[in-house]
């Protein structure tokens, strides 16, 4: 199973015949188990890794470090899930150190993301305080180098 | 005073004899084409692994620059001791009983000159890496091919040894995994091989490079055979296991007399090899085995992806257990294989390499590397079988270029029944 999600995170696109070939197995257990995956919530879904910044989209996106008191019962649960459900925010994360959640906002301005930040997140009830960290420039993004990542230098015939 | 004679005549004959490599061709015809996928280059598609190359920089800013010690590092001599003690059980002085080489090449090289005298007769497995040949042949030596053959998948076994020694035999070149065939050598062919071996007082030269990338059963070090590490000179570098081919560098272990021998031809032809890569190795020993394991993971899974889209095809091709390489049967299209390595190319835009480059007995088959991406993998196969296919609908007459006429449909089915039981 773990070689299975291991290959399906570096390439979605790979078929259950192909990873079947791969893992030397059955293709139609391959199916079966992806399947149960899919159902178990396991594989959350197939995206695509794409470099907005390269088709020239505006888009801006930032951390938010944000401070909250947890509350009894449900911790800092009841309140990340308030902010994750904003379709603005692509991410929530609750981490150990000077904060408590790390949150990535994505929006068509900085305008907008602060407009998110002063009127819907900062304002919310148990939110301490936050800190905001626009990004200027991704290097790396899910294991993926973004720029020109190392080409194939190798001469076309070797023996 | 002009140079009156001209040049080609001025070439030592040994040299000017060594026919002209199979591939070279192969250079010209890629350079005028776009779209090609190469399945023919024999090395890692993986970067050297980031924390060997950091290494490498700081080694730099720090200023290593400098010649090392003949034999190399005392550093990496230790290093590769321990690697082959904790590997194979095998213990190396790494004081006088390895000696760090540019690559198994220089190696090989130093081995051969070391031990060769005019005349004397070094038994090659065929098919093989190119360059054991001609290593012996300019050593003084003469090459004697052991012809081995798919019907085995391509063991190289004690009688096949034993018939070709004469009392000239004085070597035993061993290089398993194989390159181009991909196979392994099984350790009780190996048990039986050392036998002759020390019967006939030959001396093994084992070429190890790929030992790491073994994928069915457990590689077997040759000098971790009883009585077999005083007769051998064990090559080995990091190119494959560590992606590191072009730092060139590896070693040779083997008894301390010999290894002095070797040492002494290597400090006046190269003297040391480069210290940048030095550092790198002992980097890659030290900290590279997780980083190593995983490509050695994914080698694997792409050697079964390529075996299973070959089913597919229909080129029968025995299963290979080691190295990076398949290498299919490609009699049934009635082609040669630099016929088929060139067509292909043209028709289809996928390189691989005639397997006649690696000897007669690589007549009829082709070496296709799997070192590439799957998303290559997958296409260049796509390719492959649209070929093949064509091929095949042309119905043309079956010649075997070594004269034996073979039917497309019974070589087919004596390979498949030979992999059917894996």
């Amino acid at each position: 199973m773990k070689e299975i999600l291991e290959l399906l995170e570096s390439d979605a696109r790979l078929t259950p015949g192909q990873i079947a070939a791969m893992l030397g197995r059955d293709e139609e257990e391959v199916a079966g188990i992806i399947k149960e995956l899919e159902k178990n919530k396991i594989i959350l879904g197939y995206f695509t890794l794409i470099n907005w910044d390269k088709t020239g989209a505006e888009k801006v996106s930032a951390l938010i470090e944000v401070k909250i008191s947890p509350q009894r019962d449900v911790g800092f649960d009841a309140v990340a899930e308030r902010i994750y459900r904003f379709p603005e925010v692509r991410s929530v994360r609750l981490v150990s150190g000077a904060y408590d959640l790390a949150v990535m906002v994505e929006g068509r301005t900085m305008k907008d993301i602060a407009h998110f930040v002063s009127f819907k997140l900062a304002s919310m009830e148990y939110v301490l305080s936050t800190a905001t960290h626009f990004v200027l420039k991704t290097y790396k993004h899910h294991g993926t180098v973004v720029e020109d990542g190392e080409e194939d230098r190798r001469q076309v015939i070797v023996p | 005073m002009t140079l009156k004679n001209n040049w080609a005549e001025m070439v030592n004959p040994a040299v000017r004899n060594i026919p002209p490599s199979g591939i070279r061709r192969f250079f010209d015809l890629v350079t005028e084409m776009k779209g090609v996928i190469s399945l023919g280059v024999g090395e890692p598609d993986f970067v050297t692994p980031w924390h060997i190359r950091e290494a490498c920089v700081y080694s730099l800013e720090k200023g290593y620059t400098m010649y090392t010690s003949n034999q190399g590092m005392l550093e990496l001599r230790e290093e590769i001791a321990r690697n082959i003690h904790n590997t194979y059980q095998v213990d190396y002085n790494p004081r006088d009983e390895i000696l760090v080489t540019v690559g198994v090449s220089e190696g090989m090289d130093l081995a051969m000159r070391a031990l060769l005298c005019p005349g004397d007769e070094v038994l090659v497995p065929e098919p093989s890496y190119v360059s054991y040949a001609p290593c012996a042949i300019l050593a003084g030596g003469r090459p004697v091919y052991l012809k081995t053959s798919v019907d085995n998948g391509f063991q190289l076994t004690a009688d096949l040894v034993e018939k070709a020694v004469t009392p000239r035999t004085k070597v035993l070149v061993l290089g398993y995994p194989n390159n181009p065939t991909g196979a392994t050598i099984e350790r009780k062919h190996l048990l039986e091989i050392s036998e002759v071996a020390r019967a006939h007082n030959l001396i093994v030269i084992s070429d190890e490079i790929y030992d790491r990338l073994t994928y069915v059963g457990e590689h077997t070090c040759v000098s971790s055979l009883p009585g077999m590490r005083e007769r051998t000179v064990l090559l080995n570098g990091f190119s494959k296991a560590y992606a590191m081919t072009g730092w060139r560098i590896g070693y040779a272990a083997g008894n301390s007399d010999f290894i002095a021998a070797m040492t002494k031809i290597h400090q006046y032809t190269m003297l040391c090899a480069p210290v940048t890569a030095q550092v790198a190795a002992l980097e890659a020993l030290r900290n590279g085995r997780d980083e190593m394991l995983k490509m050695v993971a994914h080698y694997n899974r792409r050697r079964r992806l390529v075996m299973d889209a070959l089913r597919e095809i229909g080129l029968p091709c025995f299963e290979p257990r080691g190295a990076f390489y398949a290498f299919p049967d490609i009699r049934g299209t009635g082609l040669s294989s630099d016929e088929f390595a060139e067509e292909l190319l043209k028709e289809e835009k996928v390189l691989v390499v005639p397997g006649g480059a690696f000897g007669e007995q690589g007549e009829g088959f082709v070496r296709c590397a799997y070192a590439a991406s799957v998303e290559d993998l997958v296409e260049a196969f796509r390719r492959i079988g649209s070929f093949v296919r064509r091929r095949a609908g042309r119905k043309k007459v079956l010649t075997v270029s070594f004269g034996k006429p073979v039917l497309p449909e019974a070589a087919f089915e004596r390979v498949s029944c030979a992999t059917a039981g894996e």
